[in-house]
């Protein structure tokens, strides 16, 4: 009985979740739909193809770029892009497409653990706060005020200051840094739900409180959520190339997007490339991930 | 007492809750969450020579370490009351003398900062709002999450790569006469700016719904007085609820752009300060940091009933 009400609920009450696919629409029917949709958005078309390539980068860099990123040939230092080298060669003969990919392994491992951390720690904080309320979801919620009062970079530069150097730590950083949002968000969806009539009913058959939570507060939650987290992965990828700017990140020769581009810096009155192109490389990862957000949050349920 | 103080009475001792909750987080990531604070502050020293364990033990004793954190904390709380955060490992300098010597470039910088976004966040917003020809809305609106995407230590490098280098406008790095101010303005402001885009253009829109808009246009008002003289004058008042994040932004922004262009400042300190683990004064800017979001939310608030009286019976009520 409760299973059929959730989903009936879940299905009505979540329509921005973009998982409010009707479940009579067979297989075809959705797949037409999809196609469709992605038809009629070119933008989105191409932000997916370059997050699915920053993904192979990340996750198998040797297919995209065969080359050793930490080896150069001295001899063709500072060469600029050309047939050679599609985005030119560093001060050490290196070739910068090289790096750039295998770059985006380091800089990616950084954003999911920063989502993670800030996914789980915010959530749980914000499942808390909703489901025990009282005393307990006061102080967590000053508790993420005060969070949000210092600003971002300077909460994670101090918890650097702690944890010390590496790609692991920056990562943890940033993540601590974006609890706030996902507490707040994760609140007020438990919140909501709590007071649905699938929850009240569970409850009066005799559900335990760790069921319910299990059941049917975190899947109804998980859509609004799930969305916060694909934008925060942009803001992460953000944070973790400028903490990697500023020296935090991983040590050279690793190459990090955010320590390419201050390896470049050096080298700007001459190189323009060396700066330009990870940067350019940030900058389409980030609009595709914001693009892709947008058309999971809203645009999709919105086109029948 | 009447509702006003009562309302601005609360405000405060909100503010004073959120600053000495901020002084506790910031005490127990910088101080319970690293093993040793003093042998990670030996091993970042820069005369680069380890130190023997009856040297350690004087640092303890000197910074009050080896003392229970119970009493460490209710100390450097008492300080940090009085002002003091304590002296910088580094070369032993006064936390709260370093913060003062280093705000007055970084004031500079935020205040620069702030008019490019008001500016430019205010034109997007202003034309936005204004103009009839759906592209052009389409392709403002689009500016602000266009410039929230772009790293910004990258956005002041392009411009120190174009104007510095490729046309030999402006110096690319330093302090030195307002020509050396309009790039890190400019990278400061862009971010900032689309934050105040984004909520201004909504409350403009907002305002412009409103029945006195309607009842202005009735009596032959023209597009452009009512856009300036009717909407904005009311949409201006919600938008300066953001001006703690904005001034937020700036403030955590200038680590970048300092470090970028080369500039004096607090966003230099702390970078310099995170590099040799000198606590106090990455405490010291932490809550400094605090301070400032606390202070103006709090001026805004004190502020906002003057300028818009439904609010205080609002929050009495």
């Amino acid at each position: 009985m409760t299973e059929l009400l959730v989903r009936e609920v879940g299905a009505g009450a979540a329509p921005g979740s973009g998982t409010a696919v009707p479940v009579a629409a067979s297989r075809r029917e959705r797949l037409a739909r999809l196609l469709r949709f992605l038809r009629q958005r070119p933008g989105l078309v191409v932000s997916i193809v370059f997050v699915a390539l920053v993904l192979v980068a990340a996750f198998a860099p040797a297919v995209l770029a065969p080359a050793d990123p930490n080896v150069g040939v001295p001899a063709d230092r500072l060469q600029a892009p050309g047939a050679a080298h599609v985005f030119g060669t560093d001060y050490l003969g290196r070739d910068v497409y090289t790096r750039v990919v295998h770059g985006a392994a380091l800089s990616l491992q950084a954003t999911v653990i920063a989502v993670a951390v800030a996914l789980v720690v915010g959530g749980l904080f914000g499942l808390l706060a909703g489901f025990v309320r009282g005393w307990v979801d006061e102080g967590l919620m000053r508790f993420v005020d005060v969070l949000l009062a210092i600003p971002a970079v300077l909460l994670s530069l101090a918890l650097i200051t702690a944890l010390g150097y590496g790609t692991v730590n920056v990562a943890i950083a940033v993540g601590v840094a974006s609890v706030a949002s996902f507490a707040r968000v994760m609140r007020s969806e438990t919140l909501r739900i709590r007071q649905s009539v699938y929850v009240e009913a569970a409850r009066s058959v005799g559900t335990r409180w760790y069921v319910t939570l299990w059941r049917h507060v975190l899947p109804n939650a998980a859509g609004p959520v799930m969305v916060l987290a694909v934008l925060e992965f942009g803001l992460a990828i953000l944070a973790v190339s400028s903490l990697s700017f500023l020296g935090y990140g991983a040590p050279p020769p690793a190459p990090e997007w955010g320590s390419l581009i201050a390896e470049g810096r050096n080298y700007m009155a001459t190189a323009w490339w060396l700066c330009a192109v990870p940067g350019a490389a940030i900058a389409a990862t980030v609009l595709s991930v914001n693009r892709i957000s947008r058309a999971i949050d809203g645009e999709w349920a919105r086109a029948r | 007492m009447g509702p006003t103080a009562r309302y601005l009475l609360r405000r405060a001792a909100m503010a004073v809750g959120v600053l000495w909750a901020a002084f506790t987080v910031s005490f127990v990531v910088l101080y319970l969450l690293p093993g040793d604070p003093v042998a990670t502050m030996a091993s970042g020293g820069l005369d680069g020579e380890p130190l023997s364990p009856e040297q350690l033990d004087e640092l303890r004793a000197r910074y009050g370490l080896d003392q229970p954190l119970v009493v460490q904390y209710g100390t450097r709380l008492w300080d940090a009351l009085h002002g003091d955060f304590g002296t910088s490992i580094q070369n032993g300098q006064d936390v709260r003398g370093l913060i003062l010597e280093a705000l007055p470039p970084t004031v500079q910088i935020s205040l620069a900062g702030l008019v490019v976004a008001i500016v430019f966040g205010g034109a997007v917003a202003m034309v936005a709002t204004y103009t009839r020809a759906h592209w052009l809305r389409q392709v403002l609106m689009g500016l602000p999450s266009l410039a929230v995407s772009l790293p910004v230590f990258w956005v002041g490098l392009m411009l120190v790569q174009v104007f510095s280098f490729g046309l030999g406008l402006l110096p690319s790095v330093g302090a030195n006469g307002p020509q050396a101010l309009v790039l890190p303005a400019i990278t400061l402001g862009l971010p900032t700016g689309a934050l105040v885009a984004q909520v201004l253009a909504k409350s403009l829109s907002q305002a412009l719904d409103e029945p006195y808009v309607a009842t202005a246009r009735a009596k032959g008002v023209g597009r452009v007085d009512i856009h300036l003289r009717h909407a904005l004058r009311n949409a201006a008042l919600p938008a300066l609820t953001v001006l703690g994040t904005v001034v937020g932004n700036l403030l955590a922004g200038s680590v970048v752009v300092e470090t970028v262009f080369t500039r004096p400042g607090i966003g230099r300190l702390t970078v310099a300060a995170v590099g040799i683990q000198d606590i106090p004064v990455v405490q010291g800017v932490v809550v400094f940091a605090a301070t400032v979001f606390v202070v103006v939310n709090l001026l805004v608030d004190l502020v906002y009933p003057l300028l818009d009286p439904r609010i205080a019976t609002e929050a009495a009520r």
